[in-house]
């Protein structure tokens, strides 16, 4: 029932476009001042989520010191930035490793969650109450507690350096939120569906695999989004646990600010190009947004 | 079939059948495996990855808690010489430091968390049910207005943070160019502990909303629009509507949002530590933060440090679970 929610704002324009044509005014309709206040306050709203990021775009097309003199960016166009941060730093290096190590916490964080998710969902075992609990206690550990004893843990299991090693620790942090969400979107799923597939003879990991998962593709998108998200803007875990040749973005572009003088035109450039890969995943699965987040949201 | 069925109400956790003679440990062991083990084999890797690297450096997280490790007398390898761990074991020394106030600096940082923490979540919440109710009307532009508005939530949040620091930088920040246009006074936004402290919040509040935008933008769309029409037939003022149709609705996704937001607003390394970098009097200090400059800069203190995190995390736990408590009758 929620994934046919995306087709009411289409739907609805449509048919409120044909009462105003009639000149009165219905249910939801709303008099021109405030349709001009509601305009006024979306627009408010949306420069300031959106200003800051169009500054550091716009800072990047600059010159390397354009921060200091935002004025002079527009008589200096140009791509300088990007193509010193392309070019001569290990941006590209850092870039390749970042996909890794996001890619494959995505992949593994959505297929663990995604059927632990569904047994909580779906069967009653013992021990299913507690791990729900459980889930909710782990986004409390504070890392800073965990970030020394994780770092001996994967020394002790050589897996310090390694991708590996960095995608199962964001796992840990993707999983429990992942498995709870989509717990709670499994549960809006009508149970007949499984009870058809079990007749047709399928094994209940069938059933999860054929049926639920296709069903539940808005909130594995969202899932998705967030693991994603998670891996690809982690700072403080990376920083630790990775050398210079295995270091994500996240950390590498530190080393941009921390030189003795900031570098705020290749750091900006950086910035751009790390955010278009996390832009366009957020823009393949915002569709699903709604619909996924808040399926899992309500049941929780 | 032996495996969990999907039906069966809860066999084996509350409805135990009394009349059957209880059955030897061995067999109920061996009955409940056949039963669940297709559960218990789907949720292992996720119990498996938990236990290993979440609860198994919590163990040891808790054990450095009792000790006194620091940086000078945990084991180490120095060349090829290795030297043993000297701390030794003691007890419940380093809670009462923390907990009786002796290290002094406990309370002060607990104080601006939660002040923190409060500030950043009602607000957060507050522009988020705004934002998702003017959303959640129809509009022009409404995928436009939604794309722009969840945009801080896709770019990564260091990003976010490297943004803000850029702006608000006192000698050639834009920020404060625009609130001098608006006739406010320019302040030197990363220097006093006071403006520090508004501007973690503010830049924290535009990483958070989107989220709660989101959430309660599904749980307004939940609610059936015939309580609305029903509500309207009775006479209910636009605010009556709000407070009797809109709030309850939106219970079940405020308190799981609003419970989410405060774990991980009172847990937030990040924003904090990004945005004002070493330039901090300490006086910014989250909890998390103080903790995470325990352990890693001067003298190492990993006893203390571990002790700041359990007792974070204890907190958190009890906040929970009161919460939680506190709302199962009313959403009975």
């Amino acid at each position: 029932m929620s994934a046919t929610t995306h087709s009411g704002p289409a739907a609805t324009t449509t048919s409120s476009r044909g009462t105003a044509a009639e000149r009165h005014r219905g249910r939801g309709e709303r008099s021109r001042g405030a349709s001009i206040a509601l305009h006024a306050a979306l627009i408010t709203a949306s420069a300031i989520a959106v200003f800051p990021v169009l500054w550091i775009l716009f800072i990047s097309l600059g010159p390397s010191t354009s921060w200091q003199q935002p004025h002079e960016v527009l008589k200096h166009l140009g791509l300088a930035n990007y193509r010193f941060v392309l070019l001569h730093t290990s941006f590209p290096k850092w870039f390749l490793n970042s996909v890794i190590v996001a890619g494959a916490t995505t992949v593994l964080g959505v297929l663990i969650s995604a059927s632990a998710g569904y047994a909580i969902s779906r069967m009653r075992f013992p021990g299913h109450k507690s791990l729900m609990w459980t889930f909710l206690v782990t986004q409390m550990f504070p890392m800073a507690v965990l970030i020394v004893p994780l770092y001996n843990l994967l020394a002790q299991l050589d897996l310090i350096d390694t991708y590996l090693g960095l995608v199962l620790v964001y796992c840990t942090i993707a999983v429990p939120f992942c498995a709870w969400m989509l717990k709670g979107y499994f549960d809006t799923i009508p149970r007949d569906i499984d009870e058809a597939g079990r007749v047709d003879g399928l094994t209940p990991f069938g059933t999860f695999w054929r049926l639920i998962v296709p069903l539940a593709r808005p909130g594995l998108a969202v899932t998705a989004f967030y693991s994603f998200l998670t891996a690809w803007g982690e700072v403080a875990y990376s920083a630790q646990f990775m050398g210079r040749d295995h270091s994500t973005l996240a950390a590498g572009i530190r080393t941009f600010a921390s030189d003795q003088r900031a570098d705020w035109g290749s750091m900006t450039a950086a910035s751009v190009l790390i955010a278009i890969p996390a832009t366009i995943v957020f823009l393949l699965v915002q569709r699903h947004l709604v619909t996924g987040l808040t399926a899992g949201g309500t049941k929780g | 079939m032996t495996t969990a069925t999907m039906d069966e109400p809860a066999p084996g956790t509350a409805a135990r059948p009394p009349r059957e003679p209880r059955p030897g440990l061995m067999t109920s062991i061996r009955r409940s495996w056949d039963r669940h083990w297709y559960a218990w084999a789907m949720v292992a890797p996720v119990v498996i990855v938990l236990a290993v690297l979440v609860f198994y450096p919590l163990g040891y997280g808790t054990y450095l808690s009792l000790t006194n490790a620091n940086e000078t007398n945990v084991a180490k390898n120095i060349g090829p010489v290795h030297i043993g761990a000297t701390y030794h074991w003691v007890g419940l020394h380093n809670y009462w430091q923390v907990l009786s106030g002796k290290d002094g600096d406990f309370y002060p940082r607990f104080e601006w968390t939660v002040v923190w923490t409060v500030c950043c979540v009602a607000v957060t919440y507050a522009i988020g049910l705004a934002m998702a109710m003017l959303l959640n009307r129809r509009v022009k532009f409404r995928l436009f207005y939604r794309l722009c508005l969840i945009l801080p939530w896709a770019v990564p949040a260091f990003i976010g943070v490297f943004a803000w620091r850029l702006m608000l930088n006192s000698q050639y920040g834009v920020f404060n160019d625009i609130i001098t246009s608006f006739g406010l006074p320019a302040q030197d936004w990363l220097g006093t502990p006071l403006s520090q402290k508004i501007a973690v919040i503010m830049v924290n509040i535009w990483v958070g909303v989107p989220f709660m935008m989101v959430a309660l933008l599904g749980g307004l769309q939940s609610i059936p629009g015939e309580l609305y029409e029903a509500a309207e037939m009775d006479g209910a003022s636009p605010l009556q509507r709000f407070t009797n149709v809109t709030v309850p609705g939106l219970r079940p996704v405020t308190s799981t949002v609003v419970l989410l937001s405060t774990v991980w607003t009172f847990n937030m390394f990040a924003i904090i530590y990004l945005l004002l970098g070493n330039n901090t009097t300490g006086d910014t200090d989250i909890l998390v933060t103080y903790a995470y400059e325990k352990a890693f800069t001067g003298v190492s203190d990993y006893s203390g440090a571990a002790t700041y995190g359990i007792v974070i995390l204890l907190i958190l736990v009890a906040f929970s679970t009161f919460y939680r408590r506190q709302l199962k009758p009313e959403q009975a």
